[in-house]
């Protein structure tokens, strides 16, 4: 009965996170229809981030490979390392928040920028709390019983992956600027923050590897420790370069600014 | 070697010496992943007697590391732009940061922390003195630079290293 219900149940999850993730495929494509009628034509390689950001998280929490993390751990990091940072990065670069921003109307353009503007998104999207949010996230739910609860409660199982979705997002958002930031942070304090991310990363990649969390086969913690160390080595290679190249662009000798003024950078 | 010495060079002079620093750790830590822990598989990715500290101290420096690999090379790109790129400056930062880090590794984290060892199941001594001796001759080469850049400067620009 009670196998019947929660397998009952992740279907409903699977469903549900298929339709969201057509619905914000559908939405950014309203929302580029919307912002061309107003504005220079939204640049396809955007769209193209994010239509490839969505699929990447809808793989880590639909389909087989949902299916799949339910009993092996390293498909459960590979989908972890797909909603938590391949799909935050696209999405980041897709810049969801100017488009918003040219679809709407003035009135509800204003309301969107008052809100970016806000308290709330300045401490959240503060470097510092966002990497707590992330790293420390995935402390918690590798190195206390919560993994293996999660597989037992539904919407701890929910709760986990926005979470991890979120946090990621909020994380890459913070390192990298792509839409505009009201509160803008300096670079040092960045770096700084991200080189601490990227070791309590790293470290905890490794001490998954010693200490297999609650439930998880100790072969299968080997694998998953491992992809999660290399396979978050590679997305922050990614985001790595973004942040040099931003600072290399913003730290350009005077006599280059004027003719770069016009080209922008992302 | 060089024979012209910009103006922006010696005036960039630190920052050369922190884009050789952040490559020279950089490049050391990639061939250390990519030789002895991918290609030879000597190095093993986690060592039963590794100390709490020994993985959190990796982890520093593999983060480090990885950074610094990107951001010191864009700091390279940013002397060349400003005409303030200085060959043996930037060489001595290479060697000092690559010997700094491989005798940090050999010493602190190898022995000290015991985070891996260089090989197993040989006679770990010889390998440990190549190591070792290795890192130390390069941290000596990129004093040794540093010491001929600083008469190059004194022979161009007679000042030292002003900043921006």
């Amino acid at each position: 009965m009670h196998m019947n219900n929660h397998a009952s149940w992740f279907l409903v999850w699977k469903q549900g996170m298929a339709l969201g993730a057509f619905l914000a495929l559908a939405g950014y494509l309203w929302a580029v229809w919307a912002a061309n009628r107003k504005h220079n034509k939204w640049p396809l390689y955007r769209s193209l981030f994010w239509m490839a950001g969505i699929l990447c998280a809808a793989a880590a929490v639909t389909g087989p490979l949902a299916e799949m993390a339910h009993t092996d751990f390293a498909v459960h990091m590979l989908g972890h390392l797909l909603l938590g940072m391949l799909a935050p990065l696209l999405l980041v670069l897709s810049a969801p928040m100017t488009l918003l921003m040219r679809a709407l109307d003035v009135k509800n353009a204003r309301r969107l920028s008052a809100f970016l503007k806000g308290r709330y998104v300045r401490v959240i999207g503060d470097p510092f709390v966002a990497a707590v949010m992330n790293i420390g996230g995935l402390w918690l739910l590798y190195t206390t019983s919560l993994y293996e609860m999660m597989h037992h409660h539904p919407g701890l199982h929910a709760l986990v992956h926005i979470h991890v979705f979120f946090a990621g997002y909020l994380f890459s958002a913070a390192m990298i600027y792509i839409d505009p930031v009201p509160h803008r942070r300096p670079f040092l304090y960045r770096g700084i923050i991200f080189v601490l991310a990227l070791a309590g990363h790293g470290i905890l990649s490794k001490y998954i590897y010693a200490n297999p969390p609650d439930g998880v086969d100790p072969v299968q913690a080997e694998t998953g420790a491992m992809l999660m160390y290399y396979g978050g080595d590679a997305v922050d290679l990614g985001l790595i370069i973004l942040f040099c190249w931003q600072w290399y662009y913003s730290a350009r000798p005077r006599r280059m600014v004027a003719s770069s003024q016009q080209s922008g950078l992302m | 070697m060089q024979k012209n010495l910009s103006d922006a060079a010696i005036a960039h002079g630190t920052r050369n010496i922190w884009s050789g620093l952040l490559f020279g750790i950089g490049l050391v830590a990639f061939l250390d992943e990519a030789l002895f822990h991918q290609l030879l598989h000597w190095h093993h990715f986690y060592d039963k007697s590794t100390t709490s500290i020994g993985l959190v101290s990796d982890g520093f420096f593999h983060a480090i590391s990885w950074f610094a690999t990107v951001g010191g090379l864009f700091l390279l790109a940013d002397l060349r732009r400003r005409n303030a790129y200085w060959f043996m400056k930037w060489m001595a930062g290479v060697w000092i940061g690559a010997g700094g880090f491989q005798l940090y590794d050999g010493i602190i984290q190898h022995k000290l922390m015991r985070i891996h060892q260089i090989r197993y199941n040989v006679d770990i001594f010889p390998y440990d003195l190549t190591w070792n001796l290795l890192a130390a001759g390069m941290l000596a080469a990129g004093l040794l630079l540093m010491n001929r850049a600083r008469r190059q400067s004194r022979k161009f620009g007679g000042g030292g290293d002003a900043h921006e």
